[in-house]
């Protein structure tokens, strides 16, 4: 039941998109097609349930008893940069499909503050645990993976729209980011 | 190319013509995420305003000694010390703004704003221009910020750095300073800011 409600809060209410801010860049950097975007949730989905089991147990077994918390931020972005080169480097080797099909936005997702996010976001949930902390990472990236292919479905449709010139681009694009966001505020309440 | 830049230019491009957070689109993460009001706005500009400087300093100075391969991870090392500190100063003498901005001051790292300056700019000329370039950059980002901030605060709270101007219970647009406003306010502060900066430049 736990895991449901943690399933259901990270994909509908609290999403983090479009409640949380956290990964606007490439929400709004690859959203022009929805192909991209299913690759780019794909590839958000292998890296931030990777980065979260790292990061999670790096907190829990070396920092804490240490007592060295404060080099949080230094220590996972360490990690998640290694992490995202490590697994460029296995997907190439192990299964060049795979490769194919997420290798170009694998460097892009270093420098993508949902992962970081996460990762911290998840030491700090109720009594947290090492499976709940993967589910948590893999429920918030399913909630990035349905923002992005939303949006960007939507603004495969927007390329034909007739529209004020000051509006083109990014403007429009922000707009109906808006509109996505108003539409998840109705799950308020949901848990 | 950066020496030909005049100094002044090289200040003031990060203001209005590279704005980082109108025109170049960097930084929006905090940029939606803090400015539910003012104050935060500016709050999160000023830090950012800080690594920024600290970093570009930092890089500047160590740009031939660091080789170009290992470049991206030692910038980031750098950032994020001084991430660090800006984090353990705010919990220390700002604990009020350190609970708002809250997850979004460890994501300062992650901010392409800065990482982008370090790579684009300071790896590649003197501390002095780095440093006006870092200054003129972070104003930029700090006025969106609190731009964005107030024009939030006043539509959503009636208010302006805290300070009241309606009734204590007059309805206001609450709309604004949920998450939906931000990409709201954002889209048209984007087309009035266009609107501005292509006047400027006929």
């Amino acid at each position: 039941m736990e895991y449901i409600i943690i399933l259901i809060g990270a994909v509908f209410v609290n999403n983090i998109v479009l409640s949380q801010f956290l990964g606007i860049c490439p929400f709004l950097g690859v959203s022009n097609k929805v192909s991209t975007s299913v690759g780019m949730s794909g590839a958000v989905l292998f890296v931030m349930t990777i980065a979260t089991m790292a990061t999670y147990m790096l907190h829990e077994f070396i920092l804490v008893p240490a007592g060295l918390e404060y080099l949080r931020t230094i220590t996972f972005i360490l990690v998640i940069a290694a992490l995202v080169q490590m697994v460029e480097i296995i997907l190439k080797k192990v299964s060049p499909p795979l490769y194919q099909a997420l290798g170009v936005f694998l460097p892009l997702i270093t420098t993508n503050c949902a992962v970081l996010g996460v990762a911290i976001l998840a030491l700090g949930m109720e009594n947290a645990s090492l499976l709940k902390a993967v589910f948590f990472a893999v429920a918030n990236s399913i909630g990035f993976g349905l923002a992005l292919i939303l949006f960007a479905s939507i603004r495969e449709h927007l390329e034909l729209a007739d529209l004020p010139k000051g509006m083109k681009g990014v403007p429009i694009n922000l707009l109906v980011a808006g509109l996505l966001s108003l539409a998840f505020l109705g799950f308020t309440g949901l848990v | 190319m950066a020496e030909a830049l005049n100094q002044k230019d090289n200040f003031l491009k990060g203001i209005i013509k590279e704005n980082p957070v109108f025109v170049m689109l960097l930084g929006m993460c905090p940029t939606l995420g803090v400015t539910s009001s003012a104050f935060n706005g500016l709050g999160m500009g000023v830090a950012t305003l800080f690594v920024l400087l600290m970093s570009n300093i930092v890089v500047s100075l160590i740009k031939s000694q660091v080789p170009s391969k290992v470049r991206i991870p030692a910038f980031i090392i750098i950032i994020a010390s001084f991430v660090t500190i800006v984090e353990m100063v705010l919990e220390a003498f700002i604990p009020f703004l350190y609970e708002q901005l809250g997850i979004f001051i460890p994501l300062i790292v992650v901010n392409c704003l800065i990482l982008g300056r370090a790579e684009a700019f300071a790896s590649k000329n003197n501390v002095m221009s780095s440093i006006l370039d870092a200054l003129g950059m972070g104003l930029g980002f700090v006025i969106a910020l609190t731009a964005l901030g107030a024009a939030r605060e006043i539509l959503g709270s009636g208010s302006i750095f805290d300070i009241k101007f309606v009734a204590e219970n007059a309805n206001t647009f609450i709309l604004f300073i949920l998450p939906p406003g931000a990409f709201i306010a954002l889209a048209y502060l984007t087309v009035f800011f266009n609107k501005i900066s292509t006047k400027e430049a006929k």
